[in-house]
């Protein structure tokens, strides 16, 4: 049987049960990538050797009896922003075309010793700064459900290839929306847990106090299964939280919101929100209801405010941690003929290895920072993020959750931002405050907009460290929608076909 | 004509800022566990963290922390109930990240003073240098310059980097403005170090030799016209590897800054370097504007916010203070301030202690370390601790006391322990050096003598006690000085029936 | 900062601001990125801007959202990379030491 269609959990089962070995599972998704990658272009880079390596050590270890993890053999896609010892990570930018990591990201640890197969790295917006993944150096990805259309970004890859049932798992990384936008444009789930929750040591930092690694699939389960594979303290970063993970997997199994408040943000729907989309979200929360759980309207006044303080904060954080390549000791070195200084050859190593949107920001961040301009810009940015927390802290005292969909709009042609930075930006107006305020988020599908038939996305924001709750009412939300639709949403995106 | 120090000095009033940077003697680096030894082979104490690598992340050494602390408690700082890292951002290849994680407005320590002691005309006097603040960085890796003529930077074809420094814990300690020190602005710098110094290895926390870089020394200088309120314009001396240096760093600047001014020309706010040869400073790259560091707080690491209960811990390991120990020491022993001044200019207070501690008298402790052993060493050009031990010579001095060796006697067994002879009980024993007690052996030198010398035998016979000298002499000479003089004359008189 | 500025009607960024951004930053930008830079930029910052209408002086600045203090690490030595290791990305080495292009200035 071809399993490439089936979720994480029924493969963990088949191969528990011994009904498919993880040589035959990884193949598939092999063959499925040689299939329609060439038109997807989920993937920047495949481990064909060492995923069969891992496959065939998981079959050989369970043939002898060894009690595995519960994903053991389970193949996955790895956003290109985690370093994997090496095997090329380039972030999808140029400065780091071939170059091997000495060392392996915590992520990637955990995911080794789970036994979890990784594929191959995902395509990405360069140094995870997009909404679209048309920032990549090395070409866009396209999403599943229409070629021409963007999968998302910055992590379009990750969700491509769940979409195209390339992987039936992916990691992700979300700064102000990087896997839950993707997730919403592609009609998969998209986790981003509170910040600390997954360490960031090997995430190849974009803006340390936003990032954050998390768990992609195609269903609710799936990603808290592997949300409790990578989640968890790490002494290897200053910032992870030394706290026992949630119990994401009893949660999202427990299907029931009785007694729940969701709270519906009144900053997160109006102006700029395409009609098929607002339907989606109002229909997912009647479902709600009829479950048993009780609508609250909030209001966060700060929010207004939030997708400004991120295009500061951000590009600031993003000045500093991106000051390393400079050719000295890894990536790309431009310009060294023997003639010029060190300082000439930064230079053009740094205008050749960086694309256009990672300038800007890298020059706008510059600007935010400097002498007589840190007050007006940075300064007061974070200070915001102040106002968005003590306004999480008032909405979560009415709410167990928070609501919103996930983005404005279902997936926009690929091209049509390009002479237009701020109107790229405006697609994380609603993802941006849980990044802002640290608190975990989740996307997953609320069905098809009807104006174009394609996915928009649920979202929902819990607070911090009690990612359980966005699991439970996801979980709920997941399988009354799969009892309205009476399958899922993706067996409805059309099969990938490459025009060759 | 150049102008002479104390010509500069009675025009200009001299204002002084120092900054001291300490490399820390942890055993791993401030944000990775990397090893910290000295001298190690390129590139062999390197990891993700301190090569700055993509996606690496810094975690902070808990002792680097303690030693901060102690460092600000000994230098009677606040201790900062609530600090943070920061980034200083500036591209330089020797700084993995091309940031420095250092602290900016929220140090660790602030507001705290040392009073140095300096000889001024008008005899010892303090002055207090306040400390502004103590906080926390990383050092940088080193680079080599190659293919240039003379290895400078400046018409080098290429650079190697060697990142096993990067990463070492510094701490830097920078002084509030020193005002009003005028001619002694010299001395009161040397001695700020030359204390500061003291205080460090007296905590432990740093090896402090100026030498090897783990204690570096900025000056800052500006001069102003006697009377005049306004400061000058500052110059930043770096490369001042010495106390020695320290102290003409501070000399060469008063004057060449003093010499412009003479001449009308301006002072140029600039970093500059000192010249070991010529006791000189030479200006370093120009900028063409101040550099914008671009501070903000490091986002990767959290806030430090040290427990009262843990300042207190550290606080009662502190060790005396090196100047509250030194006039307890003077007290005790009881000595002048010129001899103490001598004991600590010698650096033998230390070993001086340590041989009372074993048991020697004081008087005699001092007198030999500053005295014969001083000497030998100063004509090695070694240290007097490198040559004997003060377990051996508290030894040797019990030895005198039991009469068992003289003086001269001592200088001997000194002389063989510095060889390399053995203890001084073996070199006694290989030397034959013990003092001649032994009345019948001694009777037999002294017959001899006085067989040898008979007129002079007589002459004692006959009341001549000052002619005995002569056939002491003979006896100490035949004895090769191992008898007891004063022995000597005492069986020598009796006699020849005049004892 | 320079009041001149290509086309906006905000006092906000010029050419010339950007130039010396972008040496701060060591990326050369030729004359075409720079214009188009300090246009992009003006606009964006109009927009971000707003943030100072709600940065009151009685708002304290949160630079990290999950309020964690004291993470420290014990003072032991764990091994090091090879030199093998540490120069594998190395564009340039030698004598187990990264070459780089000849540095102008020092520090």
């Amino acid at each position: 049987m071809n399993y490439i269609k089936s979720n994480a959990s029924v493969m963990a089962a088949a191969l528990a049960n011994g009904e498919t070995t993880s040589v035959e599972l990884t193949e598939q998704h092999f063959e499925q990538i040689e299939k329609v990658d060439g038109a997807v272009h989920a993937f920047l880079y495949l481990d064909r050797e060492g995923a069969m390596e891992q496959a065939h050590a998981i079959d050989t270890r369970r043939s002898d009896g060894e009690e595995l993890s519960p994903l053991a053999g389970v193949p996955l896609a790895l956003k290109d922003v985690m370093t994997q010892k090496g095997i090329p990570t380039t972030c999808g930018s140029k400065m780091l075309e071939g170059w091997r990591p000495p060392y392996d990201s915590t992520v990637v640890s955990r995911l080794k010793d789970a036994g979890i197969v990784i594929l191959g790295k995902t395509n990405m917006d360069e140094f995870a700064m997009g909404s679209s993944t048309e920032n990549s150096a090395y070409g866009p990805t396209h999403n599943p459900w229409d070629l021409t259309k963007i999968p998302g970004g910055s992590g379009g890859g990750s969700a491509a290839a769940l979409a195209a049932f390339e992987a039936p798992l992916a990691i992700g990384t979300d700064t102000g929306g990087s896997i839950r936008q993707p997730a919403a444009v592609t009609g998969t789930v998209g986790v981003k847990p509170t910040y600390g929750g997954v360490s960031r040591y090997g995430l190849i930092a974009f803006s340390s106090s936003l990032d954050q690694a998390g768990p992609c699939a195609r269903t609710v389960l799936d990603a808290a299964l592997l949300h409790e594979v990578i989640a968890g303290h790490d002494e290897r970063d200053s910032t992870s939280i030394n706290q026992p993970v949630p119990a994401v997997v009893k949660a999202a199994k427990k299907l029931d919101v009785k007694g729940l408040k969701i709270g519906v943000v009144k900053e997160l729907q109006g102006e700029g929100f395409q009609a098929g989309v607002l339907h989606r979200f109002h229909e997912a929360l009647d479902l709600l209801v009829e479950a048993g759980a009780e609508i609250v309207n909030v209001s966060c006044p700060s929010f207004d405010y939030a997708l400004a303080a991120y295009y500061l904060i951000a590009p600031s954080e993003c000045s500093s941690n991106l000051a390393r390549f400079d050719s000295m000791r890894y990536g790309i070195r431009v310009g060294d003929d023997g003639s010029k200084s060190a300082e000439e050859v930064m230079n053009l190593t740094r205008h050749a290895g960086f694309g256009p949107e990672v300038k800007r920001r890298i020059i706008l961040g510059t600007y935010a920072l400097s002498s007589g301009f840190y007050d007006a810009y940075y300064g007061s940015a974070q200070k915001v993020r102040t106002l968005l927390i003590q306004d999480f802290n008032s909405a979560f005292a009415e709410a167990d959750v928070l609501v919103s969909p996930t983005s404005p709009t279902t997936a926009f042609p690929i091209g049509q931002n390009d002479n237009d930075p701020l109107a790229m930006y405006l697609n994380d107006i609603a993802t941006i405050p849980a990044n802002m305020a640290g608190i975990g988020a989740m996307s997953l599908p609320s069905g098809l907009a009807e104006e174009d038939n394609l996915p928009a996305g649920f979202h929902i924001m819990s607070p911090a460290m009690k990612d359980d709750l966005m699991y439970q009412v996801g979980g709920t939300l997941e399988a009354a929608l799969l009892n309205k639709w009476g399958a899922p949403l993706l067996s409805n995106a059309p099969d990938v076909v490459v025009n060759s | 004509m150049t102008l002479s120090f104390e010509q500069a000095v009675s025009r200009y009033q001299p204002t002084l800022g120092l900054e001291v940077h300490v490399e820390l003697n942890t055993a791993s680096k401030m944000f990775c566990s990397c090893a910290t030894i000295f001298g190690a082979e390129p590139n062999t104490q390197t990891c993700p963290v301190c090569l700055g690598m993509p996606g690496a992340l810094p975690v902070v050494n808990r002792k680097a922390i303690e030693s901060s602390i102690l460092i600000g408690l000994a230098l009677n700082c606040s201790i900062a109930p609530y600090s943070r890292f920061a980034r200083k951002n500036y591209f330089y290849p020797d700084m993995p990240k091309n940031f420095q994680t250092s602290q900016f407005d929220e140090p660790i320590c602030v507001n705290g003073f040392l009073d140095v002691e300096i000889d001024t005309d008008e005899g010892v006097q303090t002055f207090r240098v306040e400390i502004e603040r103590v906080h926390m960085e990383e050092d940088t890796g080193k680079s080599l310059h190659m293919g240039g003529a003379t290895g400078r930077i400046h018409g080098a074809d290429y650079s190697l980097l060697d990142y096993n420094r990067a990463g070492i814990p510094l701490v830097e300690i920078v002084t509030k403005i020193i005002p009003n020190t005028g001619k002694y602005a010299p001395q009161v710098a040397r001695a700020y170090v030359s204390q500061l110094r003291d205080i460090l290895r007296s905590l432990g926390v740093s090896d402090v030799k100026m030498e090897q870089g783990s204690m570096r020394c900025d000056v800052n200088l500006s001069i102003s016209p006697v009377g005049s309120e306004k400061l000058g314009t500052r110059s930043e001396t770096k490369n001042v590897n010495s106390l020695r240096s320290v102290e003409r760093a501070v000399v060469g600047e008063i004057i060449r800054q003093a010499g412009r001014l003479d001449n009308g020309e301006r002072i140029v706010q600039e970093t500059r370097h000192f010249l070991e040869e010529s006791g000189q400073t030479r200006p370093g790259r120009s900028k063409e504007e101040a550099e914008d560091y671009r501070y903000f707080p490091e986002p990767d690491l959290v806030p430090v916010v040290p427990e009262s209960s843990w300042i207190e811990a550290l606080r009662a390991t502190l060790p005396e203070k090196p100047s509250v120990r030194r006039k307890r020491l003077q007290e005790a022993w009881a000595v002048p301030d010129k001899e103490m001044a001598a004991l600590v200019n010698a650096e033998l207070v230390d070993v001086v202690e340590a041989t009372i501690d074993c048991g020697a008298e004081p008087g005699r402790a001092r007198s030999w370390w500053l005295g014969e052993i001083s000497r030998i060493a100063n004509e090695k050009s070694v240290s007097p601790v490198s040559l004997i031990t003060p377990a051996q010579v508290a030894e040797i001095i019990s030895l005198i006391i039991t009469g068992e060796l003289t003086d001269k006697l001592a200088r001997q067994v000194i002389e063989g322990v510095i060889a390399g002879e053995g203890s001084p009980s073996e070199v006694m024993e290989g030397r034959g050096l013990k003092v001649l007690s032994d009345d019948s052996a001694l009777m037999v030198a002294i017959e001899a003598a006085i067989a040898a010398q008979p007129d002079t035998a007589e002459r004692i016979r006959g009341g001549n006690i000052p002619a005995a000298g002569a056939l002491i002499g003979a006896v100490m000479k035949s004895t090769g000085g191992q008898a007891d003089a004063a022995k000597v004359r005492e069986l020598l008189l009796k006699h020849l029936g005049q004892g | 900062m320079d009041e001149k500025s290509t086309g906006s009607a905000q006092s906000g960024i010029s050419r010339e601001d950007v130039a010396h951004l972008a040496k701060l930053a060591r990326i050369d930008l030729n004359n075409v990125e720079l214009d188009h830079l300090a246009q992009e930029l003006d606009v964006i910052l109009g927009a971000v801007a707003k943030v100072r209408e709600v940065a009151g002086a009685d708002v304290a600045p949160t630079s990290h959202p999950i309020p964690v203090t004291n993470v420290y690490r014990d003072d032991v030595v764990k091994p090091s990379l090879t030199p093998e290791e540490a120069l594998s990305g190395a564009p340039a080495q030698s004598e187990d030491r990264f070459k780089v292009p000849q540095i102008l200035g020092e520090e």
